[in-house]
């Protein structure tokens, strides 16, 4: 691989990318428009994701890739494999450990730090896409910040339903001043958005980057009678008990039963080394 | 009893393994060679090469044998390749005025200086499987004329002669790149063509027929179609003149429109236009249909709301590479998010059921 410059992208390529975020995080959840290279991986595989995490990396920092919440999901493989090869940093799946963060559709349990850079892979980066489809008619709206289509949107949502029906991909304004799209992390992850750490959104097909600063402001858009709820599934984790986690659902058998565990396979891991047990916890350490 | 899946990475190795080896297919048959696919496959060749923007006909030989012939993954794999390429500079714009036909037709007249060239075309064969390649591949004996010298003029400049077509405006300044810059709308003329010489055959051809089905019709003619090689030259600072550095073939599509005119110009022909890589007659005839479609602004027409007419539909949704990407990452896990909605279709459901029955109660 030594036929490539260090994490793959050319220098003058990471120059550019770098320009966007630093833009990005002086206009916080604005979406700076940048000129995305194709990728060795295919467009809407995290290709933003990562080439914000090439123009971000040195060698001296430590990589977790994560998808769903897991290191060993099938394409956060491939992304942590593509970064051993093209860049030789070192990796870990310890949340802990590590300095730049890739994730797509997950933000980690555990606290980030101020050292740390979170970098998100991101579909779709504009909030107003599925109530506006035209480019040149949303970028209008975030300059005029005319965001009552969206508000038209939740509130329909609620007349309808009886409760605001988007459950991920949950849109948040930031200082105040941007709508944003949070990329599709479950709404409980929402209140995690006001981090230590930096916050980057890579969406390379959509050729856009926004970032969001340390300590900045994020709230996720809701009515005085109907706040915001970030929600899990009404359980603890089968394997570690947390209750505080992110859950997924598992379906074990053909009779239909479920166990819930962690997303977050460190989290989860970490918890059973420190010692805690959950439900089915005997089961799975045999 | 569920174990939190483990061994992606062996998964992916294996399905890698499992994959050359459906590549190689049954090890009894020979090998194909890059060069056989070259000369024998040069239409694919030609596709990955014009999809790929990329002029290379070995790599894409490669990149379609490797990607076993599916077309739209070779041209992922050129496009990927291309990406990592230095840029040392770019060519002089080339002239197609002189260019060496190995295929020139007029549709709008009999005939011209330069004459009706067929060159190798399929357009008079009978779509008759030819049992006879099966067995074996002998090729009749072509008769040999002499090549042309002298250039072929290009049929609009006669009618351009008589101010009967509209035309082009002229400009010295660098075109934008759509490769380094992000695309943002509207976008200009030379963005368009890049966007739609580059775009996916298929879809560029389904909008072009859209216009010829009457959503936004422009009743073209093709003007001018020709095939064949053309010189690059590029200028180089040391030597302070233009060098020859290689050869490219190129199919050029001049179509020529109906116009009748507006409140500031007489009625006149319009063009559109189509230039793409290698022999790709079908593609450059439908990228000229769909340019002419997008400039309704600049010609004063009426849009009629028709998809070949919205710019940013047609050029956003154009690039294959970006549309199977898009499409194909609906495969990746998203169980995270499926099981936020899950929740809520389950609290719906529930405080849906509970109104029903306290209304039932009521009653």
């Amino acid at each position: 691989m030594s036929a490539y410059n260090f994490a793959y992208l050319d220098e003058q390529t990471k120059r550019m990318i770098r320009r966007a975020i630093l833009k990005g995080l002086a206009i916080p959840g604005y979406q700076v428009p940048f000129a995305s290279r194709e990728m060795p991986m295919p467009y809407g595989w995290g290709t933003g994701g990562v080439q914000v995490s090439a123009a971000t990396l040195t060698p001296e920092d430590t990589l977790k890739v994560i998808d769903q919440g897991a290191d060993d999901t099938t394409n956060a493989v491939s992304i942590r494999k593509f970064f051993e090869k093209t860049a030789g940093v070192e990796t870990t799946e310890e949340t802990e450990k590590a300095t730049v963060i890739q994730t797509r559709h997950r933000i980690p349990e555990a606290k980030l730090r101020e050292d740390q850079i979170i970098v998100y892979q991101v579909p779709i980066p504009e909030p107003l896409r599925f109530l506006e489809p035209r480019e040149t008619e949303t970028r209008k709206m975030h300059s005029l910040e005319e965001y009552g289509l969206m508000h038209v949107k939740l509130y329909e949502d609620i007349s309808q339903h009886g409760a605001i029906s988007t459950a991920y991909a949950y849109p948040v304004k930031v200082c105040g001043r941007y709508v944003m799209d949070p990329s599709p992390i479950p709404k409980f992850d929402n209140p995690k958005l006001e981090m230590d750490a930096i916050q980057l959104f890579g969406a390379g097909r959509e050729q856009r980057i926004y970032a969001v600063p340390p300590h900045t402001r994020v709230v996720s858009l809701d009515f005085e009678d109907y706040p915001f709820e970030a929600t899990k599934a009404d359980h603890p984790c089968d394997l570690c008990g947390a209750e505080d986690s992110y859950l997924d659902e598992v379906i074990m058998d053909d009779a239909g039963n479920r166990m819930f565990v962690c997303s977050d396979t460190d989290y989860c891991r970490s918890r059973r080394e420190a010692g805690h047990m959950g439900r089915l916890a005997e089961e799975n350490a045999a | 009893m569920y174990v939190a899946v483990k061994g992606g990475e062996k998964a992916i190795e294996n399905a890698h393994a499992w994959l050359a080896e459906e590549r190689r297919g049954a090890t009894d048959v020979a090998e194909l060679s890059l060069a056989q696919i070259r000369e024998q496959l040069s239409l694919a060749v030609n596709r990955v090469m014009a999809e790929g923007s990329l002029y290379d006909p070995d790599l894409a030989a490669l990149a379609i044998k490797q990607a076993r012939g599916d077309l739209i993954e070779a041209i992922f794999l050129i496009r990927a390749y291309r990406t990592t390429l230095p840029r040392f500079g770019h060519s002089n714009p080339v002239e197609t005025g002189e260019m060496a036909c190995d295929r020139r037709i007029s549709a709008t007249f009999k005939d011209a200086p330069g004459g009706q060239v067929l060159g190798p075309t399929f357009d008079y064969t009978h779509r008759l499987l030819d049992f006879k390649l099966a067995a074996d591949g002998d090729v009749p004996k072509v008769p040999e004329g002499s090549a042309r010298q002298e250039p072929t003029p290009h049929i609009t400049e006669f009618l351009k002669d008589e101010g009967l077509i509209q035309d082009e405006p002229t400009s010295d300044d660098t075109p934008g790149d759509l490769t380094r810059e992000p695309m943002e709308f509207p976008a200009n003329r030379p963005l368009r063509l890049q966007s739609l010489t580059r775009g996916d055959e298929g879809f560029v051809l389904g909008m072009a027929y859209s216009t010829q089905r009457g959503y936004a019709r422009n009743h073209a003619f093709v003007g001018e179609l020709r095939i064949g090689k053309v010189a690059v030259e590029m200028d180089i600072p040391e030597l302070g003149f233009a060098i020859d550095i290689g050869e490219v073939e190129l199919t050029e599509c001049e179509t020529v429109n109906q116009f009748k005119g507006s409140k500031t110009e007489p009625p006149q022909f319009t063009r559109g236009y189509g230039l793409v890589f290698g022999q790709s007659e079908r593609k450059a005839i439908a990228m000229a249909l769909v340019d002419r479609a997008l400039r309704w602004k600049e010609l004063g027409e009426d849009n009629l709301g028709a998809p070949a007419q919205d710019e940013e539909f047609v050029l956003s949704h154009a690039d294959n590479i970006q549309a199977t990407g898009f499409l194909e990452h609906i495969k990746l896990p998203h169980y995270v998010d499926f099981q936020s909605e899950l929740e809520l279709v389950r609290k719906l459901r529930r405080e849906a059921d509970a109104r029903i029955t306290s209304k039932e109660v009521a009653e």
